[in-house]
C-alpha cells in the first residue's frame, strides 16, 4: 500500500469488495483485534506532556491544507485550501484553515504590534496590543470565504476534489472588539457616506475600503480564534473580521484604519476582486458572499469505500446575507430534490451550517447536488443561471450548485451536467 | 383580511335597504309623483352606492398596501429575531459607550510614515517626477525579472501592458493599460507594495518614473513623457468607465428569491463535462511518505556549525526567499538558487541572466567566499553597482554571519 495512492486505487477501478475488507470481519472467523490482547491493552501509553501542544494523530496526516501550484507564480503570494472533504461539524481547526497571502505570512510579535486610527477623527490614536484586550469584547462564529473560491470552475468542471473546488473557506469562533468601539474612541465622523480604509502590516500592505455602515454594524477587531491566539498565517496578533463579506477584506496583521470620505480604490479593489461580465464591463464592490453549499462527502477525495447500505451524505452551507434556512439535495442531477437535515442553530448568522442526508445506497450511479436557501429566500443558483447573467470571466463569486458523479464502484468525480 | 369584510358589510346593508323601499313603492299603485320621488331616491341611493363602492375600493387598496407593509415589517422582525439569536456565544456589548481613554495620540511623524495611500483624486500624492527613459532603466532593474522587460509578464507573474479591448473576449487580458481604472492605484501599489520582496524601498521619483514607463509600455504616452505631481490628475485611464457598482440586488436576487422546484424539475440529465479529462488536479496522496531525498542534509563536515546559528540564519533567509531558493530541488527564480553558494564562482550560472558586473566577476574567476559574501550582503549595491538584486542589505553583522552559516548547511547538495 505504501506506494499506492488513493487516487491510483480509484483510477485503477476500485473494487467495492476491497473497501469492504476494512472494518468488517468475516462471519464465523473471530476477529483477532478482539480475541487477542493488543499491545495498547497491555503496555502504557504516552504520559502527559508527551506533546505539550498536541498535533493530530499520525493516522490523520492526510488531513492537511494543499495548494494548486499552477494557480500562482509563487507560494509567497498564493493560496491553499482547507481539507473540507475530511472535516465534519462546522468549526475549522486553525491548523488546516486555508491561507491566502500576498507577501507571505509575517512574524509580528504582540510587543511590536501597533494599531493606528487616523483620518476624519477628533483625535488620531495609536493602540498597543495590550490596550486592544482592555476593550469590552464579544465572541462570534463566522465563515471566511475567499471571493475566488470555486473560481477555477467558471468555464467547466476542472479540479477534482471538494478541497480544491470549495476549500477557500474556514469557519471559526472569533474573540474580538467591535470595530465601532475603536471608531467611538477616536471620535470618528460616522456619517454613512464615509468609508474606512483598513490596511495590513505586511509587505503587500493589503488595503481595502469598507463603507461606514458595515464598519459600524458587525465588523470585529479579532485577536483569538477557536479560543487561542490567531495563527501567524491568519494574521497574528490581530485581524479584521468582516462577516459575510469576501475574505480579502478581512485584513490580517491589521495596522491602520483610516476614516476617509471616499474609497481608496486600491489595487485589491480595482485590478483584483472586481468581476468582469460577458460584455467586458466589470462589477466592483461585490463584497457580499451569496448563499452557497457543497457536499463534502462523498466527494472525489472522499469516495464511498464501504460498499452498499447506509450512506451519510454530508455537506456545508453558508450565506453572507444571514442564516441558512434550508438545504435541498438531489441524487439525480437536479431532477428531484429532498430536504436535508440541519441543525437549528449551529453558529451565528453568516456562519457555516452542516447538513446531512442519510440514505441507503445500492451501488446506483448518482449525480449529487446540494442547494442552499438563506433567510432572504435566496436559492443557490446553477452554474448555467450564473453564466447567463455574468458570462464565464468573472473569476470571483462563483456560488453555483456543484455536481459530483458517484459511480457504481463508489468513486466520485467533479462533473457538469445539462 | 377581517378588516376588509367589515368595510363591505355596511355598504351591502345600505344598498339592500334602499332597493327594498323602492320595491314596496312600485307595487302599491300610488301616484306617479310618488313613483318619481321613489325613482329619484333610487338614483340617489345608486349614486350613493357607487360612491361608497369607490371609497371601499380605495380603502381596500390601502388595506392591501398596509398588508404588504405589515409583512415587510414582520420580515424585519424575523431578521431582528435572527440577529438577536446571533448572541449565542456572548451578549453583545452596549451600542453607546463612553470613551475608555485607551491609546495615545498618534504623532504627525507617525501618521506621515503610515498614512501614504493615494486617492483617485490625487490626494496623498507626494511631490516628485520621473520620465519614461529613467523609468525604463528602473523597470529593467527592479521589475523586469517578474514582469518582463516590456511589462509582458514572465511565467505566472502579472502582465502589465497591452490587452486593450480584450475584456469581452474568451480570455480577457487585464493589464494596467486595459483594465485599471485609476492611475493613483498604480502609483500607490508600486510605492507601497513593490518590488516583491523589497517593498517600500523605492524613492518617490523612482515610482514616478516606473509609472511613466508602464504607461509608455501600454502605448498611452510618448517616450519623452514625464509624470509628476503636477500633471498626474490630467491623465485619464483607458478603462475608467469600465466598472459598475455591484448590481446583484437588481439583476440577480429577484430571479433567485423564489421557491424552487422539488420534483420532476427536468426530463433528463446528461454529464456534459468531467474534471478528470483535464487532469489538472494536484496529486493528493492519502499516505504521506517521507522521501529520503527531501530530508535536509545538514553539515559541511569540515566546518563545525552551531545549529542555533543555522536556525538564526534560516530566520534571516526569510528576507531572501521571495527571490532565492535553497535546498533540494531549488531552482533559479527571480535570483539564482543558492545551493553550494560559498565556494561557487560569482555570477557563475550559464542559465541565469546576471547584471554586467557579476558577469565580469565570473570572467575574472572570482569566487564567493566569506569576505565577499559579507561585503555584498552588507550593501549589495556598493559591492556590485549594477546588481539586479533589489535587497538593500542587512543591518546586523550577526544576521549575515548566521545567513552564511545557513547557506553553508546547504553546501553538500548534489546538483
Amino acid at each position: 500500500m505504501s506506494n499506492t495512492t488513493r487516487r491510483d486505487l480509484l483510477k485503477g477501478g476500485l473494487a467495492v469488495t476491497a473497501g469492504l475488507a476494512a472494518g468488517k470481519s468475516s462471519a464465523g472467523i473471530p476477529d483477532p483485534l478482539i480475541t487477542q490482547v493488543q499491545d495498547w491493552a497491555t503496555y502504557t501509553g504516552d504520559g502527559v506532556d508527551a506533546t505539550p501542544y498536541g498535533m493530530p494523530v499520525e493516522y490523520e496526516s492526510d488531513v492537511i491544507r494543499r495548494n494548486v501550484p499552477w494557480l500562482t507564480a509563487d507560494s509567497i503570494s498564493s493560496i491553499n485550501f482547507t481539507p473540507v472533504h475530511a472535516l465534519d461539524g462546522t468549526i475549522t481547526p486553525q491548523g488546516c484553515a486555508f491561507e491566502r497571502h500576498h507577501s507571505g505570512a509575517i512574524d509580528l510579535p504582540k510587543e511590536a504590534y501597533r494599531l493606528m486610527i487616523n483620518g476624519l477623527v477628533d483625535t488620531p490614536l495609536v493602540f498597543t496590543y495590550d490596550e486592544i484586550e482592555r476593550f469590552p469584547r464579544e465572541n462570534h462564529i463566522y465563515f471566511c470565504e475567499c471571493a475566488a473560491n470555486t473560481g477555477m470552475e467558471w468555464a467547466g468542471a476542472q479540479l477534482n476534489g471538494a478541497q480544491f473546488t470549495h476549500g477557500m473557506i474556514h469557519n471559526m469562533e472569533y474573540t474580538g472588539v467591535p470595530l465601532r468601539m475603536f471608531l467611538n474612541e477616536v471620535g470618528a465622523d460616522l456619517s454613512s457616506q464615509n468609508w474606512i480604509y483598513v490596511e495590513g502590516a505586511d509587505a503587500s500592505s493589503n488595503g481595502r475600503s469598507i463603507p461606514m455602515d458595515k464598519a459600524l454594524d458587525d465588523c470585529l477587531v479579532a485577536f483569538k480564534a477557536n479560543g487561542e491566539a490567531l495563527r501567524k498565517e491568519h494574521g497574528y496578533p490581530v485581524r479584521l473580521i468582516v462577516p459575510g463579506w469576501e475574505g480579502n477584506m478581512w485584513v490580517k496583521w491589521l495596522r491602520r484604519i483610516e476614516v476617509i470620505d471616499m474609497p481608496v480604490e486600491s489595487r485589491e479593489e480595482t485590478s483584483k476582486y472586481t468581476d468582469v461580465l460577458e460584455d467586458g464591463v466589470a462589477r466592483k464592490w461585490t463584497w457580499v458572499m451569496d448563499a452557497k453549499s457543497i457536499i463534502t462527502s462523498p466527494s472525489p477525495q472522499s469516495p464511498i469505500l464501504h460498499g452498499h447500505g447506509p450512506l451519510v451524505i454530508s455537506g456545508l452551507a453558508w450565506s453572507g446575507h444571514g442564516k441558512i434556512v434550508r438545504v435541498d439535495i438531489s441524487q439525480d442531477g437536479g431532477m428531484n430534490w429532498k430536504i436535508a437535515r440541519l441543525g437549528k442553530q449551529q453558529g451565528d448568522s453568516k456562519a457555516l451550517t452542516r447538513f446531512y442526508l442519510d440514505i441507503e445506497w445500492n451501488g446506483d450511479q448518482m449525480l449529487l447536488q446540494s442547494r442552499a436557501i438563506d433567510e432572504t429566500g435566496y436559492v443557490q443558483p446553477t452554474k448555467e443561471q450564473l453564466r447567463q447573467i455574468r458570462g464565464e470571466n468573472s473569476v470571483y463569486h462563483n456560488n453555483c450548485i456543484q455536481t459530483w458523479h458517484i459511480s457504481e464502484n463508489g468513486s466520485v468525480e467533479n462533473v457538469e451536467v445539462s | 383580511m377581517s378588516k376588509f369584510l367589515n368595510l363591505f358589510a355596511p355598504i351591502f346593508g345600505c344598498a339592500t335597504l334602499v332597493l327594498g323601499i323602492a320595491y314596496g313603492v312600485a307595487t302599491n299603485f300610488f301616484a306617479n309623483s310618488k313613483i318619481q320621488t321613489a325613482e329619484q331616491k333610487i338614483q340617489f341611493a345608486k349614486a350613493d352606492s357607487v360612491r361608497l363602492k369607490e371609497t371601499a375600493d380605495m380603502t381596500s387598496n390601502r388595506v392591501a398596501e398596509l398588508e404588504i407593509k405589515v409583512s415587510e415589517l414582520e420580515g424585519q422582525i424575523n431578521i431582528t429575531r435572527a440577529q438577536t439569536a446571533d448572541e449565542i456565544v456572548t451578549e453583545r456589548t452596549p451600542r453607546h459607550l463612553e470613551k475608555f481613554n485607551l491609546g495615545r495620540e498618534a504623532l504627525a511623524e507617525e501618521i506621515a510614515a503610515w498614512d501614504v495611500d493615494v486617492l483617485p483624486d490625487g490626494r496623498g500624492l507626494p511631490h516628485g517626477r520621473g520620465n519614461v527613459i529613467t523609468g525604463e532603466q528602473e523597470f529593467s532593474e527592479h521589475c523586469a525579472s517578474c514582469h518582463g522587460e516590456f511589462a509582458e509578464g514572465i511565467d505566472n507573474w502579472p502582465v502589465l501592458a497591452g490587452g486593450f479591448d480584450t475584456l469581452a473576449d474568451r480570455d480577457p487580458v487585464k493589464t494596467v493599460g486595459s483594465y485599471w481604472p485609476y492611475l493613483s492605484t498604480v502609483w500607490d501599489y508600486i510605492h507601497r507594495s513593490m518590488p516583491f520582496g523589497a517593498a517600500q524601498t523605492l524613492s518617490t521619483d523612482q515610482v514616478y518614473s516606473m509609472v511613466a514607463y508602464i504607461l509608455y509600455s501600454n502605448d498611452l504616452v510618448d517616450e519623452d513623457f514625464e509624470l509628476s505631481h503636477e500633471n498626474f490628475n490630467e491623465f485619464g485611464m483607458y478603462n475608467v468607465n469600465g466598472f459598475i457598482i455591484d448590481d446583484r440586488s437588481e439583476s440577480e436576487y429577484p430571479l433567485w428569491r423564489k421557491e424552487p422546484c422539488m420534483i420532476h424539475c427536468k426530463d433528463q440529465v446528461e454529464i456534459t463535462m468531467r474534471a478528470t479529462v483535464l487532469d489538472v488536479t494536484p496529486q493528493t496522496d492519502t499516505f504521506i511518505e517521507i522521501d529520503e531525498k527531501n530530508v535536509r542534509k545538514i553539515g559541511d563536515s569540515t566546518i563545525n556549525i552551531n545549529p542555533e546559528i543555522i536556525a538564526d540564519g534560516e530566520n534571516a533567509f526569510r528576507k531572501c526567499r521571495a527571490c532565492h531558493q535553497i535546498g533540494v530541488g531549488a531552482s533559479h527564480k527571480i535570483g539564482p538558487h543558492l545551493n553550494n553558494i560559498l565556494g561557487r564562482t560569482i555570477g557563475g550560472f550559464d542559465d541565469f541572466k546576471y547584471s554586467s558586473d557579476l558577469r565580469a566577476a565570473a570572467e575574472g574567476g572570482r569566487i564567493w567566499d566569506n569576505e565577499s559574501m559579507i561585503a555584498f550582503l552588507t550593501k549589495p549595491k556598493d559591492y556590485f553597482k549594477n546588481t539586479k538584486m533589489a535587497f538593500v542589505g542587512f543591518k546586523q553583522q550577526e544576521e549575515i554571519e548566521a545567513l552564511i552559516a545557513y547557506m553553508r548547511s546547504y553546501g553538500t547538495i548534489l546538483e
